[in-house]
C-alpha cells in the first residue's frame, strides 16, 4: 500500500508540475503553427506571473489577477508580433529580447512597488485560486485504489489545472476543426497561398500570437497564484524552454503536447521525490541528471533517433508580400 | 539575410542607424527609470561617472568588456555563417571545466605564463566541442541549431552543478566551487596601463586576457574578411543555396563556424576564472553569453563594432553597480532591461527607422540612396 500511495503522490505532483508546461506548450503551439518561432514563452510567462500576483494582491481578487496576467502577457506577445510580423525582424532575436525585458522589469518594478526584494506580497485566501474538492472526495477517500485516485489525483486541484487540461481538446478542435485553425496551419506552412486566397497573413499571425499571449498569461498566473502564493523573481526558471522542448517532442500536435508535458512533469516530480535516495538496480541517480533529462531527450529526438520532428515549413521566416 | 531595402551610405548604415537604435533603447529604459520614480538624467550621470569617473571604474569597465568581447565575437562568427548560436552561455560555462582541469593540475608546478597558454587551449577546445555537437546535428540531421544550443545550455549547467557540488569541490568546503588556484594560475593584472595615465587604482580585476580579447577581435576580422574560409562562411550565411552551388561543403562550413564560435565562447571563461575569482564557481558566466547576443547585434557583427559595444556594456555593468548603490530603487537588474531593449531595437527592430532615414536622405540628396548597382561590403 505504501508503494501505491507513493505512486499516487508522485502522479499528483506530476499533474501540478506539468500544468504550467502544458499551458506554455499549447501557447507555443499556436504561434509556431502560424509560422512564428517563439522562444519568448519564458518571458511572457514571467510577466504573466508578476502581473497576476501584483494585481491580485492590490485588488484582492484572484480573477482580476488572472485578467491582468493575460493582458500583460498578450501585450508582450504583441511586441513580438510588432517586431517579427510588422517589421519582419528576426523572430529568435525578438524572443530573446522579450525574455530579458521580462526578467529585468519584473524585478525592478516588483522592488519599486512592493519593496520586498523583487517579491510581491504573499497572497491571502481569496486572492489566489483555491483547490476545488469534488463531490464525494472525502467519503470515497478510504476506498482502496479508487479512493486515493479520485480524491488525490482527480479532485483537489485549482480551476486552472482543469482549464489547462481542457485546453488540449479545445486546441485540437480549434486547429483541426475550425476555419481559423485551418488558415492558421496554412499560414505556417505556406503563407503565400493564404495571401493569394485573400486572407491577411499579418492579421492571422497576430491573432495566433494573441492566443499565445492568453495561454502564457494563464501559465504565469498558475505559477504565482496557485503553485506559489506570490511572485518570486525568475520563478519561471527555464519552464518556458522546457515547454519549447515539449512542443518539439510533441511534433507540434496538441494531444502529444499533453503527453510530452506530463512526461517532463513526471521527470521533475520524480527527481524531487528521489532526491538522494537510491533506485533499485541503477543505484543513486544525480538530481542534476534527472533535471537535464528533458533537454537530453529533446536533443535525441531532434537528432532523429526517436521518430522525426518536422517543424511547420514557414516557421521563422518573415512573410514578404512582394519584392 | 537579404535586405529588401534601398542602400544607404555606409556611414549611415554602420554608424547612424545603430546610434539611433541605441538611443531609442535608452529612451525607453529612461521611461522605466521614471516609472520607478527616479530621475533618468541623474541616473545616466551616475552611470557614466561610475564607469569612467575614476581609474578603478575604468579598470572594472574594461574587465567586464573583456568578457563581452569574447562572447560577442562568438555570436558574430556564427551569425556570419547564418547560424544563431544562442549557446554561448553554455559553451563558456562548460569551458570552465577545461580551465579547472588545467589550473588544478599545474598551478603549483608551472608559472602563469605556461599555465595560461595551456588554459587557453583547454578552454577553446572544450568550448569548441560543446559547439560541435549542435553543429553536427544541424548539418547532418537537420535539427534546428537554436533549439539544440538552448538545450545544451541547460545540459552544460546541469553537468557543471553536478561537478561543482560533487567531485570538483574540496571535501572540507561547503561552497559549490573548486579550491582556490595558486599563483601559477593567476593572470597578471593590467591596471598599471591605466595608472600610466595618472589614475589611481585600488583593486580591479582587469587582466591580461583583455589583450587576448583584442587579439581575438583582430583574428576574427582576419578570418571573416581576409581568408577563404571566412568568405565561404559569409557566402553560406548569405545564401546556403549559392554556397552549395559553389561547391562549398555545408557540413564542413557549419561545423567549422560553430567550433570557432564555441572556442571564442570558451575563452571568455579565462577572464573571470583565472583573472578574477581564481576558482571555478557555480554560475560564473552569469548571463555574459546572452550579453554577447546584444553586443554582436549592436556591433553589427564587425569586430570593431563589437569591441565598442562590449565597452558600452562593460560601462553599463560597472556603472550599474554604482547606480544600485546611489539609487536603492534601481538594482543591477536595470541592465538586464537595457540589454533586452538593445537586443529588441538593434536586433529585431533594426529596420524600423530605416524607411524614415532613407526618405530623409533622399530628400537631401537623391543620389545617396540612388540606383547604384555596386553593393557595399557584406552586411
Amino acid at each position: 500500500m505504501d508503494v501505491f500511495n507513493a505512486i499516487v503522490q508522485t502522479l499528483d505532483s506530476t499533474i501540478r508540475l506539468s500544468v504550467p508546461l502544458l499551458l506554455a506548450c499549447l501557447a507555443g503551439l499556436y504561434s509556431e503553427r502560424a509560422g512564428i518561432f517563439d522562444i519568448g514563452l519564458e518571458g511572457k510567462m514571467l510577466v504573466g506571473a508578476f502581473a497576476g500576483a501584483a494585481a491580485a494582491s492590490v485588488f484582492h481578487s484572484a480573477f482580476l489577477g488572472l485578467g491582468m496576467a493575460i493582458l500583460i502577457s498578450v501585450a508582450f506577445a504583441m511586441i513580438h508580433g510588432f517586431a517579427s510580423i510588422t517589421h519582419r525582424g528576426n523572430q529568435i532575436v525578438s524572443g530573446v529580447a522579450i525574455n530579458f525585458i521580462a526578467a529585468g522589469s519584473t524585478i525592478i518594478l516588483g522592488q519599486a512597488w512592493f519593496q520586498q526584494g523583487g517579491r510581491t506580497p504573499a497572497l491571502q485566501p481569496g486572492e489566489r485560486f483555491e483547490a476545488i474538492t469534488w463531490p464525494g472526495a472525502g467519503a470515497i477517500h478510504d476506498v482502496p485504489i479508487l479512493g486515493p485516485i479520485y480524491s488525490e489525483l482527480i479532485s483537489g486541484h485549482s480551476i486552472l489545472v482543469y482549464l489547462a487540461f481542457l485546453m488540449v481538446p479545445f486546441t485540437w478542435w480549434v486547429l483541426f476543426r475550425t476555419r481559423f485553425g485551418l488558415r492558421l496551419r496554412a499560414v505556417g506552412e505556406n503563407p503565400a497561398a493564404v495571401d493569394t486566397a485573400g486572407i491577411s497573413v499579418a492579421w492571422l499571425r497576430y491573432r495566433a500570437l494573441i492566443c499565445t499571449g492568453v495561454l502564457t498569461g494563464i501559465a504565469g498566473a498558475y505559477l504565482s497564484m496557485v503553485q506559489n502564493g506570490g511572485f518570486v523573481k525568475d520563478m519561471t526558471a527555464g519552464k518556458g524552454y522546457i515547454a519549447l522542448a515539449a512542443l518539439i517532442f510533441a511534433k507540434w500536435k496538441p494531444v502529444n503536447a499533453m503527453f510530452a508535458c506530463l512526461l517532463f512533469g513526471f521527470l521533475d516530480a520524480l527527481s524531487i521525490r528521489l532526491q538522494g535516495s537510491p533506485l533499485p538496480i541503477i543505484g543513486k541517480v544525480p538530481v542534476q541528471f534527472m533535471q537535464a533529462l528533458p533537454y537530453i531527450l529533446t536533443v535525441i529526438l531532434l537528432a532523429g533517433f526517436i521518430g522525426k520532428a518536422i517543424p511547420p515549413r514557414a516557421g521563422g521566416v518573415p512573410y514578404v508580400k512582394e519584392r | 539575410m537579404s535586405t529588401p531595402y534601398a542602400k544607404l551610405p555606409a556611414w549611415a548604415d554602420y554608424g547612424l542607424i545603430p546610434v539611433i537604435n541605441l538611443f531609442v533603447a535608452f529612451v525607453v529604459a529612461g521611461f522605466v527609470v521614471l516609472l520607478v520614480g527616479e530621475n533618468p538624467f541623474r541616473a545616466a550621470v551616475i552611470l557614466v561617472e561610475g564607469a569612467f569617473g575614476k581609474g578603478t571604474g575604468i579598470a572594472f569597465t574594461l574587465f567586464y568588456a573583456t568578457t563581452f568581447i569574447f562572447t560577442g565575437l562568438s555570436v558574430a562568427v556564427a551569425a556570419h555563417c547564418g547560424l544563431f548560436n544562442i549557446g554561448t552561455e553554455g559553451q563558456a560555462y562548460i569551458a570552465g571545466l577545461g580551465i579547472a582541469v588545467v589550473c588544478l593540475s599545474f598551478d603549483s608546478v608551472l608559472p602563469w605564463w605556461l599555465t595560461f597558454p595551456l588554459a587557453i587551449v583547454a578552454s577553446a577546445v572544450v568550448g569548441a566541442l560543446w559547439g560541435l555537437i549542435p553543429a553536427y546535428l544541424q548539418a547532418k540531421r537537420g535539427s534546428h541549431i537554436v533549439i539544440t544550443t538552448i538545450m545544451f545550455n541547460f545540459i552544460a549547467a546541469s553537468i557543471m552543478v553536478y561537478l561543482l557540488v560533487g567531485p570538483l569541490k574540496p571535501a572540507a568546503s561547503q561552497a559549490p566551487q573548486t579550491r582556490n588556484f595558486f599563483a601559477g594560475a593567476e593572470l597578471p593584472k593590467l591596471n598599471w596601463i591605466i595608472e600610466l595615465f595618472g589614475a589611481k587604482i585600488r583593486s580591479a580585476p582587469l587582466n591580461i586576457s583583455f589583450l587576448l580579447a583584442l587579439i581575438m577581435a583582430f583574428l576574427v576580422w582576419l578570418l571573416i574578411w581576409r581568408t577563404k574560409l571566412g568568405y565561404e562562411m559569409r557566402t553560406y550565411g548569405h545564401s546556403p543555396k549559392a554556397a552549395r552551388y559553389a561547391g562549398i561543403s555545408e557540413t564542413r562550413i557549419i561545423i567549422t563556424a560553430m567550433m570557432i564560435s564555441g572556442a571564442l565562447a570558451g575563452m571568455m571563461a579565462l577572464n573571470p576564472v583565472m583573472g578574477d575569482q581564481h576558482n571555478v564557481a557555480i554560475d560564473f558566466v552569469s548571463g555574459a553569453g546572452f550579453v554577447g547576443i546584444a553586443v554582436a547585434l549592436m556591433g553589427r557583427l564587425h569586430p570593431i563594432g563589437i569591441v565598442l559595444a562590449a565597452i558600452l556594456f562593460g560601462m553599463l555593468y560597472q556603472g550599474g553597480a554604482e547606480l544600485a548603490f546611489e539609487m536603492p530603487a534601481i538594482s543591477r537588474d536595470m541592465i538586464v532591461i537595457i540589454q533586452g531593449l538593445v537586443i529588441l531595437f538593434a536586433g529585431a527592430l533594426e529596420h524600423m527607422f530605416r524607411p524614415y532615414i532613407q526618405a530623409l536622405f533622399a530628400s537631401f540628396s537623391p543620389r545617396s540612396v540612388g540606383m547604384e548597382a555596386v553593393k557595399g561590403k557584406g552586411a
